[in-house]
């Protein structure tokens, strides 16, 4: 289990990333899955970025776990920011024209549809968002 | 991410290099907004682009409804994790993928 703790500016998400992806790459994580790992990284640590804290600005931590057979990683960003479940949103409508289209809680749908597993607590004070996502065969 | 435009005539060519997110969408909003007037042809050549996330969909949402007025928008050069993002959003249908 590895942990980073930073502060939840827009700045820092690569840092974030890089951070992740380190750790996917020292298990051969395919490439395709850690697209969709940092994709999901840039959705859930811009919206701690954005909403957790404002306007002022506090700490993320943002850890890293690995799981057997199947291998995955569960990857866990945790704020102590206003308290916002991102999964208690409705799924965007995806059907409709580009002059109808609103780009709202497109990220988390994307999140979701990639991830094999995503949970979302609040405990202790702290929003607790965890993903899973599968990178063997 | 590297933005690279080539004007020519009233077609502009935008070729992307890196990551289309949170940090980079910002860049690509203005380089277009300040290219886009007169232009009747947007061409988006995502070779380069390793993947976008939903800060990279709202810019080309709003560059499709602002060509859809006045001329036309086609990406080209698409790889697999954008495809699918693309058609797990729905942009498959609003967006021309070449």
């Amino acid at each position: 289990m590895k942990e980073l703790t930073i502060n939840a500016v827009i700045e820092n998400i690569e840092q974030v990333t890089s951070f992740v992806d380190e750790q996917l790459e020292a298990l051969d994580c395919p490439m395709k899955a850690q697209m969709q790992i940092d994709i999901a990284i840039d959705e859930l640590f811009s919206n701690i970025a954005y909403y957790a804290y404002h306007p002022g600005v506090g700490p993320a931590t943002v850890r890293v776990e690995v799981t057997r057979e199947p291998l995955a990683v569960v990857i866990t960003f945790i704020d102590h920011g206003v308290q916002y479940d991102p999964l208690d949103k409705k799924d965007p409508d995806i059907a409709l024209s580009a002059e109808e289209r609103e780009i709202g809680g497109l990220g988390i749908y994307m999140v979701k549809k990639s991830m094999d597993d995503i949970s979302y607590e609040y405990k202790n004070g702290q929003n607790i968002l965890r993903i899973k996502k599968k990178i063997g065969e | 991410m590297t933005i690279e435009k080539k004007v020519n005539g009233s077609e502009l060519s935008v070729a992307l290099t890196g990551r289309l997110d949170t940090t980079t969408a910002p860049e690509l909003e203005s380089a277009l907004k300040e290219s886009m007037e007169g232009i009747k042809v947007l061409i988006l050549d995502f070779a380069g682009l390793e993947y976008l996330s939903s800060a990279g969909l709202r810019v080309l949402l709003a560059a499709q409804k602002t060509m859809n007025k006045q001329g036309s928008m086609v990406i080209r050069n698409v790889n697999d994790t954008i495809q699918e993002v693309f058609e797990i959003t729905g942009f498959a249908d609003i967006l021309t993928v070449e």
